[in-house]
């Protein structure tokens, strides 16, 4: 019987971008994944005749560009294209509008505050220069704050050194920053509501927090970090939906000899020896490998996946606090055309872009505050795309598909499982939503996929419905993500390692998980990574 | 909704903001004078100004130079950003704003000046124009209104920005007040530089100040937008007998080079724009440390100054080059003994007026001072697809580079 | 101008609190020649002992759980009458309306009663852990906040201090400490405990005074701030003083005297002097002026800069984090002038004395918690109780009690407004002690409800904030009160911040007027 030289489990993003590094080092590699598609969240599926959905993730911007160079990406078909600046719908019929041209984006905030309009380049300074830090970081592994082995030590003498170079004034910003919250950091900076809410959505985006809890400025970096074509915080869309960016991926692996079985559900990590030994598929199966890779969520991975009395008990503790409580839900909506807004001029280009509902940073607070409570939010806040605008492939022509995100969904209802009737009252709360801003919505609904926590730990393996496979709060970045001394892709067991978005540098279509922990992989091989691209310089 | 979705909100307020929505299909706005312009554009060139549409090039850049050198050149200043600022404390919050004494600026009176951060890092230079004991307006090229709001707190002192409102000129040649005087501009002959005055049109005042950015004799006029294009004409008009001409920036860059003027995010970085830290500068580093009052009361940056002052001063500094040969040097790198790398020129030009090729450059501090020996620039000048290196030798010599008796005449005559 | 003018101040401390005297003490005691101005008729600020019914005395601050023990051993303050004898150490007691209530005895409960056996061994490893990791932060919040400037980091002995305690830690601990840094009280809680009581207690504690909920990310720097607190060598301990805390500000009061200080009562500092760049001295409201060579501010930082210095003197971005500093209160004070003592649900007789908290799990704190985020209160708010008259008998007439109340949370700025939302919050205040005290409402004789607008008026703390500015993170250590001020000592040469908008901040600490007064004797401009 065949022994791979290593097994991924799962072909999510992260198990493919580290699949194929591993397998154009020299390794055999094969991908197993549990359904009949590939993709894992970055995927797009045909669910109604005629229309494509991105059914999970619906923005690609975080992926790093090394990585589509590395993986020959564009090659294999992957096409990123940069979408329009995105709107706020004001409750007073007016909205506020992101343009792309700087000129343009003044004047529209000027409408609201010219103090506000003329505060705007400051801030997109300091937001700029706290990326600067931070995006280096991105595409190496998390030093290990107790160890005393070089690599570790020489980490952290980088990181110190960054930060000396940053001054004492901007360390100290920067010290500031990281503990904020969105809503105190922009408070210092507008006056105006609807701008204030416009600007902190990335820092709430995907995370079990609202804007007025501390760390959501932090957030705001993580989202503003992806770049198309070098230019920072820009975000696109993939053409033919997210599963372009996995689709690609696959096709890089398998061009470069690697292996994917599909509906093939991983039952159990096979240790043997306090060394990983291959994987148990769900019907029995047992294939064999000198290492296992798992792009499952770190839970998913050690406390299903893995026979616990081979982990350390300690390594447990820390695996089961790991916070990973889903906030999000998806609705994918097939439209028969495009819907109207009547409070957009009819040649805004606002529709090709992100648009929001959610026009005071406090209505987002009360819609965290129902999440906590357990319940899905009474007035949730949208995040609402129409990627056909940009990329009419996805539907026929004149018809549209609609991703809209929704915040906040809780992983259980007020402390139980959610039943069909809560999924469908929970749709006709974002529907209810939407109609109110654009009148006959309701009428040009074709199709609609409803995606709650459950769906998304059903489907994609997601524990909890967390889309970033992990809270992103201080305690879970850095060296403590996941936990804390298994930061850097390895576990307690040989030859099993992790690459999914629970790892640094976290969630997001990025990829430089899988590729981080290729990366530590092949070290541990002692194998050579000229074939991975260093971090792009910032410079 | 909710029912109270409106509650805050003026209607008026909602009806001004929708009315501006449609702003985004004119991503580059037309001046009040933009119907003039765009007539005599033949070349039609234009160039982003601050999100306004401005011309680079009219008709011929040459000619357009020359017309600020020997006849009447009109510049179209109006996307220079102006605050009015206004209210019992203004001279004192300016004070504290600016580098240079402001209680030493009498009403009818302007004055070159620039501000700072705390770190006495440059936010900008611009004219401070005193129309009134209470009442200013200040002139420059960045946005500052948060800036100057927050300098704001505990003083008695309104703000507001008036960039739309005020159209502005530039009157800039020899024959300038030619011009103005057979407009029929009362009073304009008394104007000393700096001077500030006043000339009725249309039933406005109309403010006018012996000011320019070309180290000619010259004027800046302000009007309100609705009065903009007629008093275009009636200059135009008037100057048909002083070869009158509207200008692009092009020929407009080549003579404030000439008179040593530095321009905002060319020769260096505004303290509100520099993403690196090391890119900020000090008056002192480009040029403006004269400005720095230290007799007068506290202001912005000035700890920050005299602590950089005890400290032998900025690691850099801004200085007029003149350099052998006929090639611009523009973002040439400056040597000290042709190999050690000692700074930068940000603008460079053949002077046609002094017949040098002159340059600004900044300099590391210890080859900065006049009469530093062996400095040389090394020029790439592209020609027919390949670059013809060149090491020149460069001195630093004082700014201006042009020195006009006409651009302090009073009276000023006819020339 | 008066006869002060002949005098020459070697300092002059604005304020009379605690930092002011402290910080005014350990100047005298080196000789320097120094004033104090206070205010108003009584020194000690929010911890001054007023009368609020005939009859019935009570302090703002009702409560000692720090008090840093250098202050009390260099000002010799047990000398000059300060009583921290552990028998007048209270526990705690996590109060039910429905079931037994969960006491906390000895130090931050060093014994548990009311718990099962599991839960009392759960909570004394996390107890332990707590104290672990607090100790860590001790040098931290007992010394300067390291300088950033030339990266000068080694040279910091709060740093150094730190990184050895850490290392002292062992690995496995050390990564705990740093994992859970950050991390929010509510999540800290579920992690190792059970009981809803005790967790309610610990999320209550760790929010106290500050505007963040259990869940808020960082809210267990709170926590930590308390349990670094110690008395009498007894980390976490606390006392209800006997005469009120305004006895603590009189020993306080006695060690400035006793080393020289003079105090001046009823002199309100209306402008700091400023000449050729540097402060000189003091203007009082009334017109007369005083001189020093140095001018220590123990006011909040925002009035000192902006009222008292005025920003003529001062850079605009230095302005402009100073009117950032977020100081809105979110603690309302309840005083209640009782016929007899009140009986509390389940709670023994012997520990009526105890620190009462209705706080009854982290969700109870994070619902509290909620409608102060949007500028309102909740009908169920939490607190912290003391009966101070139980220690003490002289505060209240023979059979009669004082109840004194923590009310959390009350945002300064309360949409509807406070003379709306007074008289609503009092009513929800007393449904649920009524609901904890049955029969209570009945026994009030008087009740003064001070909300953070009053607290502001009352004691001239700007949005009514203990702290004098939101103990967050990112008002911590070099950010604290702002970056530029973040050692004492101002951008303004003379000038000083004593304050607990300083580092470490407030309560009951002396630690900002001890550093500050170091600072000073530091040789710095």
């Amino acid at each position: 019987m065949k022994t791979w030289d290593a097994i991924v489990v799962g072909a999510g993003h992260n198990g493919l971008v580290n699949a194929c590094y591993l397998q154009r080092a020299g390794l055999d590699v094969l991908v197993v994944e549990k359904n009949k598609w590939i993709g894992g969240a970055a995927v797009s599926r045909s669910l109604t005749p005629g229309f494509l959905y991105s059914n999970c993730s619906y923005v690609c911007s975080l992926f790093r560009p090394e990585i589509m160079r590395d993986l020959d990406l564009p090659r294999f078909g992957l096409q990123v294209i940069s979408y329009e600046g995105g709107a706020v719908f004001t409750r007073d019929g007016d909205y506020l509008a992101n343009y792309r041209d700087h000129h343009a984006h003044r004047r529209e905030f000027a409408r609201f505050s010219k103090k506000d309009a003329e505060a705007y380049d400051r801030y997109a300074r300091d937001v700029t220069r706290q990326c600067r830090f931070i995006q280096p970081l991105l595409m190496r592994t998390a030093p290990d704050p107790t160890s005393l082995k070089p690599r570790d030590i020489g980490e952290l003498v980088y990181l110190a050194r960054k930060f000396a170079g940053l001054g004492a004034r901007e360390m100290a910003d920067t010290m500031r920053f990281w503990t904020m919250s969105i809503s105190d950091f922009l408070d210092e900076y507008f006056e105006t509501d609807v701008i204030k809410a416009n600007l902190s959505l990335s820092g709430i985006i995907g995370t079990a927090l609202g804007p007025m809890s501390p760390g959501t400025a932090y957030v705001l970096l993580h989202h503003y970090m992806g770049e198309v074509d070098g230019s920072v915080g820009a975000w696109g869309y993939a053409r033919g939906g997210m599963g372009a960016v996995t689709q690609a991926l696959a096709d890089s692996f398998r061009a470069s000899g690697g292996t994917i079985r599909t509906q093939a559900e991983v039952e159990e990590i096979l240790v043997k020896k306090g060394q990983a030994a291959g994987v148990v598929l769900s019907d029995g199966e047992e294939i064999h490998g000198r290492m296992v890779i798992s792009n499952a969520d770190v839970k998913r991975t050690f406390l299903k996946l893995v026979d616990e009395r081979e982990l350390p008990e300690i390594f447990l503790r820390r695996v089961r606090n790991f916070r990973m409580r889903g906030s999000s839900g998806k609705l994918n909506i097939a439209l028969d055309s495009m819907p109207e807004f009547p409070a957009l001029p009819p040649d805004s280009p606002c529709v090709r872009a992100d648009l929001h509902f959610t026009d005071t940073v406090e209505r987002m607070e009360r819609a965290y505050d129902d999440w906590k409570a357990g319940r899905w939010s009474a007035d949730p806040f949208l995040d609402v795309v129409i990627p056909t605008t940009l990329d009419p492939t996805m539907a026929p022509p004149g018809k549209h598909f609609m991703s809209v995100f929704v915040q906040y969904c809780p992983p259980k209802v007020e402390g139980r499982e959610w039943t069909d009737a809560d999924r469908d009252a929970f749709a006709e709360t974002v529907i209810s939503q939407i109609v109110d801003y654009s009148p006959g919505f309701r009428d040009r609904i074709v199709h609609m996929e409803v995606r709650t926590p459950r769906e998304l730990e059903a489907e994609v393996g997601l524990t909890e419905g967390n889309i970033f496979q992990g809270e992103l709060t201080f305690d879970q970045l850095l060296f403590n993500r996941p936990v804390p001394g298994y930061a850097q892709y390895r576990s307690p067991i040989g030859g099993l390692y992790i690459c999914g978005s629970s790892t640094h540098p976290g969630g997001g279509v990025m990829g430089a998980p899988g590729r981080n922990a290729a990366l530590e992989i092949l070290r541990d091989l002692k194998r050579g990574t000229s074939h991975m691209s260093p971090a792009h310089d910032v410079i | 909704m909710n029912a109270d979705m409106t509650v805050g909100t003026k209607p008026t307020e909602i009806a001004h903001r929708l009315a501006l929505q449609p702003h985004f299909r004119t991503l580059r706005l037309g001046t009040p004078f933009q119907p003039r312009v765009e007539a005599l554009s033949s070349r039609q060139e234009w160039y982003d100004w601050a999100g306004y549409k401005a011309p680079s090039v009219l008709w011929d850049e040459e000619l357009e130079y020359f017309a600020i050198r020997s006849q009447a050149a009109v510049f179209d200043i109006s996307p220079m950003v102006k605050y009015r600022i206004e209210g019992p404390d203004a001279e004192g919050f300016l004070d504290r704003l600016t580098l240079r004494d402001v209680t030493k600026l009498r009403p009818g009176r302007v004055h070159y000046t620039a501000w700072c951060d705390d770190d006495g890092h440059v936010l900008d230079d611009g004219t401070l124009f005193r129309l009134s004991d209470t009442r200013f307006r200040l002139c420059c090229q960045e946005r500052h209104l948060p800036w100057l709001l927050d300098s704001a707190i505990g003083f008695g002192v309104e703000i507001e920005e008036e960039t739309e409102e005020i159209a502005a000129l530039a009157l800039q040649g020899p024959t300038s007040w030619s011009v103005l005087e057979a407009a029929g501009c009362p009073g304009t002959e008394r104007l000393k530089p700096f001077d500030i005055g006043t000339f009725a049109h249309e039933g406005e005042e109309v403010t006018i100040s012996r000011t320019g950015f070309t180290g000619d004799l010259g004027y800046e006029i302000f009007v309100n937008a609705g009065h903009a294009l007629s008093l275009w004409d009636r200059l135009f008009e008037a100057g048909k007998l002083f070869g009158i001409r509207a200008i692009g920036y092009a020929a407009l860059n080549r003579a404030r080079i000439e008179a040593g003027f530095i321009v905002a995010n060319a020769d260096f970085v505004t303290a509100e724009h520099a993403l690196r830290s090391d890119r900020v500068r000090m008056p002192d580093a480009i040029g403006l440390g004269f400005m720095v009052d230290l007799k007068k009361g506290y202001f912005n940056g000035r700890r920050a100054i005299e602590k950089s002052r005890a400290n032998g001063g900025p690691a850099q500094l801004l200085v007029g080059l003149e350099i052998e040969g006929n090639v611009p040097a523009e973002h040439a790198i400056v040597y000290h003994n042709a190999k050690r790398e000692v700074g930068l020129v940000s603008a460079a030009i053949w002077s046609p007026t002094a017949k040098r090729n002159i340059a600004i450059a900044s300099l590391d501090r210890r080859y900065g001072r006049p009469g530093t020996a062996d400095l040389w620039v090394e020029i790439y000048a592209m020609r027919e697809l390949q670059y013809i290196k060149m090491m020149k030798r460069a001195k630093i010599v004082p700014r201006p580079f042009i020195k006009l008796p006409r651009r302090i005449a009073t009276p000023p005559g006819r020339f | 101008m008066t006869s002060s003018d002949e005098t020459r101040w070697d300092a002059v401390v604005i304020g009379g609190g605690h930092n002011g005297l402290v910080c005014a003490a350990f100047l005298g005691r080196v000789g320097r020649k120094v004033l104090v101005l206070e205010a108003e008729e009584q020194i000690g600020g929010a911890g001054r002992t007023h009368e609020f019914a005939p009859g019935f005395r009570v302090s703002m601050a009702h409560l000692l759980n720090r008090l840093h023990p250098e202050v009390v051993k260099a000002l010799e303050l047990e000398k000059h009458g300060l009583d921290l004898s552990p028998a007048h150490q209270v526990p705690t007691v996590a109060l039910s309306s429905e079931g037994k209530p969960l006491i906390l005895t000895g130090a931050y409960g060093e014994g548990l009663e009311g718990a099962d056996a599991s839960e009392k061994q759960a909570w004394a490893e996390v107890r332990a852990q707590l104290f672990r990791y607090a100790d860590i932060l001790k040098p931290l919040l007992a010394r300067r906040p390291p300088s950033l400037d030339g990266m000068d980091l080694a040279a910091s002995s709060a740093w150094a201090m730190t990184g050895l305690s850490l290392k002292r830690l062992g690995r496995e601990d050390m990564r705990d400490f740093l994992r859970v840094l950050l991390m929010n009280v509510a999540d800290f809680c579920d992690e190792g405990l059970q009981d809803d009581r005790l967790k309610g207690l610990l999320a209550f504690d760790a929010v106290l005074g500050s505007h963040l909920g259990p869940r808020s990310p960082t809210s267990l720097l709170g926590l930590y701030y308390r349990l670094a607190g110690e008395l009498g060598g007894a980390p976490g301990a606390q006392l209800v003083p006997a005469g009120g805390t305004g006895a603590v500000m009189a020993a306080v009061r006695k060690a400035a005297e006793a080393a020289g200080v003079t105090i001046r009562t009823s002199a309100v500092a209306a402008k700091v002097f400023v000449e050729k760049g540097r402060a000189t001295g003091v203007m009082l409201d009334s017109g007369e002026d005083i001189r020093a060579g140095k001018v220590i501010s123990a006011l909040n930082p925002a009035t000192t800069f902006l009222e008292l210095v005025g920003p003529q003197h001062l850079d605009t971005g230095f302005v402009r984090r100073v009117s950032n500093i977020r100081m809105k209160g979110d603690a309302a004070k309840l005083h209640l002038a009782l016929e007899r003592i009140p009986a509390f649900n389940g709670l023994p007789q012997q520990y009526r004395n105890a620190r009462l908290v209705i706080a009854s799990s982290t969700d109870y704190v994070e619902r509290a918690f909620n409608p102060a985020k949007h500028g309102e209160f909740s009908p169920e708010p939490a607190m912290e109780i003391t009966l101070p008259s139980i220690g003490d008998p002289s505060l209240a007439p023979t059979g009669a009690s004082v109840l004194s109340a923590t009310i959390q949370y009350a945002p300064y700025l309360l949409k509807e407004g406070w003379v709306a939302g007074k008289p609503k919050l009092l009513e929800a205040v007393l449904s649920v002690l009524e609901r904890h005290a049955p029969g209570i409402r009945k026994t009030i004789l008087h009740s003064e409800l001070l909300t953070p607008a009053d607290i502001e008026a009352r004691y001239r703390m700007p949005g009514g904030h203990w702290h004098h500015g939101e103990l967050q993170a990112d008002q911590m250590l070099m950010s604290r009160p702002v970056f530029g001020a973040e050692g004492y000592h101002t951008p303004l040469p003379g000038l000083f911040l004593a304050g607990s908008g300083s580092h470490p901040g407030g309560g009951i600490f002396g630690v900002p007027g001890m550093n500050a007064a170091r600072r000073v004797l530091g040789g710095r401009a």
